[in-house]
């Protein structure tokens, strides 16, 4: 099915292509981090974990996130997701893609990755999240490539391929807990030492997983004539307006518990996050617009998927409010959650982190490489669809 | 061989028991023998030459720091140092000499970027080392003299179960090590840490060392590797003692022993002096205690 990517018109391989530039400006950009060390990121003693395993927590949640269609759809029997699983199915492979290549990027020794196999420790975190996440991968691979060949023949998928896919569904959880617990196991990080960790990740995964979907079936529809139906997209719409809350719901229980508590360790991330702290005279808060922007756009978003008119007439306001759910979640997990946790550090000192030009070009160009891949996979899912259509 | 295919079918049936959900289990089976495995490869034999390892350990109770519940004292050799303040308030001099020591002896880079710092053992304000205590109108002797920081060679040491490559880990004398060479630099161990005691390569270190002045003895190490106080493994295991109570002299500022063993200097000097340790609340049980 390979070839259905190989035909598209100017704009598909235009698109193609300023993606491609990306990719090969982060290439470089790699090269150099990996002759010089991550000395030529802004991470330090002190945050020692940056934009890397932030922008990989975030897109683990994108990738579980596709399961908000393959549940309803193959254990509700909810028929109008039918056609756009496969885009949910499609985005958990680039997404968890993207994930791979955050970390290997993060490694000091990437030469040595596989010593997590060789010498692997079953008590560590990260042995299970290499398991779920590889594991989660080849799942959408393999349901995700059959039941579009079982369609594209137009017979119905071979009833084994049902085993793995129900099997996926518990996997699509089990990735975004695992990579929770690689934070909320750790003895003496106060802001991540949270039960609510695993839960507040999983819904934000639902809302902005989904969200993302149906900005790109809206784009689908007016670029490549592929239409996700209205009724699967106002369905999707109450999914990730439910997620969306419950996961603000879960930072509001984290702020009562910081400040009704009143102890100190489970506040002081929250007020260096949304306030900004006043530490020797010196005020940290560089963190403090990217959090204000995470509530107002989370509001924004609410507010357009809630009123009637700007949900269910208009597709560019659906749009605008679920491009907004994602940006927000991004900003809350892909910049606050990760970074916000390493300030104080142990010592109850504050270092600022600010990421240098070339690990902005290497994220931007991991991000390139998903949505690289995410038009491929797409490309052909659409023309198969068009195929059978014909 | 054999003992290869063993390690490998524990970590496959863990695994499989994990897929069943049944991590109580993986737990129950993977406590006390994986570390074992890991140990076997990279041991520095710390009983060479170095007194007898008790298995018994005494009936006075061990003394620690916050009140935070009790310590399983377990049988066998566990390393730990106690750190006396007093004297170091009477000899400030010493904790720069402490540092340096160290930090000679270990090879240890110094970078003109705070970004790229490396450290063993520093001096820090007290508030910083006891983030759980009250410095509220704290004795201004406390409060203007520093406190050395270090790798606390925890007894429940979190970095260890962090690490998926078991490239750190715990040795049976309680000392726990690096290896350089196994370390993938995923850096989890750093965020696992609740002392901020460990340090990552994020350059090539040897381009913040003199080359010409180095110690031959030690090694120098590379670019994206992990890397923290080692207790001086190296040296314990010839017998020495760790390189910072060489520099202390005469002055007891450090003094370094068994803590399992009820004759050692160091359980004379816990029992006879009310000691601290740093965040006793997260239940690694630090092996370093503050006489303040």
């Amino acid at each position: 099915m390979f070839e259905k990517a190989l035909k598209g018109n100017k704009y598909y391989w235009m698109w193609l292509a300023f993606l491609g530039t990306f990719m090969a400006i982060a290439a470089i950009c790699y090269l150099r981090q990996f002759n010089y060390g991550l000395g030529l990121t802004g991470m330090s003693r002190d945050v020692s974990w940056g934009l890397y395993i932030s922008q990989f927590t975030f897109l683990v949640g994108v990738a579980a996130g596709g399961v908000m269609l393959v549940l309803p759809y193959y254990i509700h029997d909810y028929k109008a997701f039918g056609r756009i699983t496969i885009l949910g199915e499609f985005l958990a492979i680039a997404a968890l893609l993207m994930c791979l290549t955050f970390i290997v990027v993060d490694l000091g020794q990437p030469m040595r990755m596989l010593n997590v196999i060789f010498h692997a420790q079953p008590r560590s975190m990260l042995f299970y999240d290499m398991i779920v996440l590889n594991g989660y991968l080849f799942l959408n691979i393999l349901c995700g490539w059959v039941i579009l060949t079982a369609e594209r023949k137009e017979v119905p998928p071979p009833r084994w391929i049902y085993f793995f896919v129900y099997l996926s569904i518990p996997f699509a959880v089990s990735i975004h807990t695992v990579t929770a617990m690689l934070y909320c196991g750790l003895p003496g990080r106060h802001f991540w030492l949270s039960a609510i960790v695993a839960p507040r990740f999983l819904a934000s995964a639902f809302a902005a997983g989904p969200a993302l979907i149906v900005v790109v079936a809206l784009i689908l529809k007016r670029v490549a004539n592929f239409d996700a139906g209205k009724k699967a997209i106002d369905k999707l719409a109450t999914i990730i307006l439910y997620a969306a809350l419950v996961n603000v719901f879960f930072v509001g229980l984290e702020f009562f518990v910081a400040y009704y508590s009143n102890i100190p360790g489970h506040k002081h991330t929250l007020d260096y996050l949304f306030f900004g702290v006043n530490h020797h005279g010196h005020v940290y808060d560089n963190l403090v617009p990217f959090m204000r922007a995470f509530l107002a756009l989370f509001a924004v978003g609410v507010a357009l998927l809630s009123i009637p008119y700007t949900r269910r007439k208009s597709d560019f306001w659906l749009g605008a409010g679920c491009l907004a759910i994602f940006i927000s979640f991004w900003l809350d997990k892909g910049i606050g959650f990760v970074l916000g946790g390493f300030v104080p550090n142990p010592l109850n000192e504050i270092v600022e982190y600010y990421p240098t030009a070339n690990e902005i070009f290497i994220v931007l160009g991991i991000w390139a490489m998903g949505f690289f891949i995410l038009t491929v996979l797409y490309k052909i899912a659409i023309s198969v669809e068009h195929e059978i259509e014909a | 061989m054999d003992k290869k295919r063993r390690d490998f079918l524990k970590i496959a049936g863990a695994t499989t028991l994990a897929g069943l959900g049944g991590s109580v289990v993986v737990e129950r089976l993977v406590t006390g023998e994986a570390p074992a495995t890991a140990r076997a490869a990279h041991e520095v034999d710390p009983a060479v030459g170095h007194g007898h390892a008790r298995a018994e350990a005494g009936h006075e109770p061990v003394p620690h720091g916050g009140g935070h519940g009790h310590e399983i004292r377990k049988t066998g050799k566990r390393l730990g140092m106690v750190i006396d303040l007093r004297q170091f308030q009477k000899h400030p001099e010493l904790i720069e000499k402490v540092v340096h020591a160290c930090h000679a002896e270990h090879n240890v880079p110094s970078f003109p970027n705070k970004k790229d710092e490396v450290k063993w053992i520093w001096p820090t304000e007290y508030a910083k080392a006891f983030t759980e205590h009250s410095d509220y109108y704290r004795n201004s002797v406390i409060l203007e003299n520093e406190v050395l920081v270090l790798c606390n060679h925890c007894d429940e040491p979190p970095c260890v179960k962090a690490c998926p490559t078991r490239a750190t880990f715990k040795n049976k004398d309680g000392i726990v090590a690096m290896d350089y060479h196994r370390c993938i630099g995923c850096r989890f161990c750093m965020a696992a840490c609740p002392y901020g005691s460990r340090s990552f390569n994020w350059r090539d270190p040897r381009a913040g060392l003199d080359m010409n002045h180095i110690n031959r003895r030690f090694p120098t190490r590379m670019r994206g590797v992990v890397e923290k106080c080692n207790f001086c493994a190296e040296r314990v295991g010839l017998g020495k003692q760790p390189k910072c109570v060489e520099a202390c002299g005469t002055s007891k500022a450090m003094v370094f022993g068994d803590l399992n063993d009820p004759d050692s200097e160091i359980r004379k000097v816990l029992k006879d002096n009310f000691t601290l340790q740093r965040k006793p609340s997260a239940g690694t049980h630090p092996s370093v205690f503050y006489i303040v």
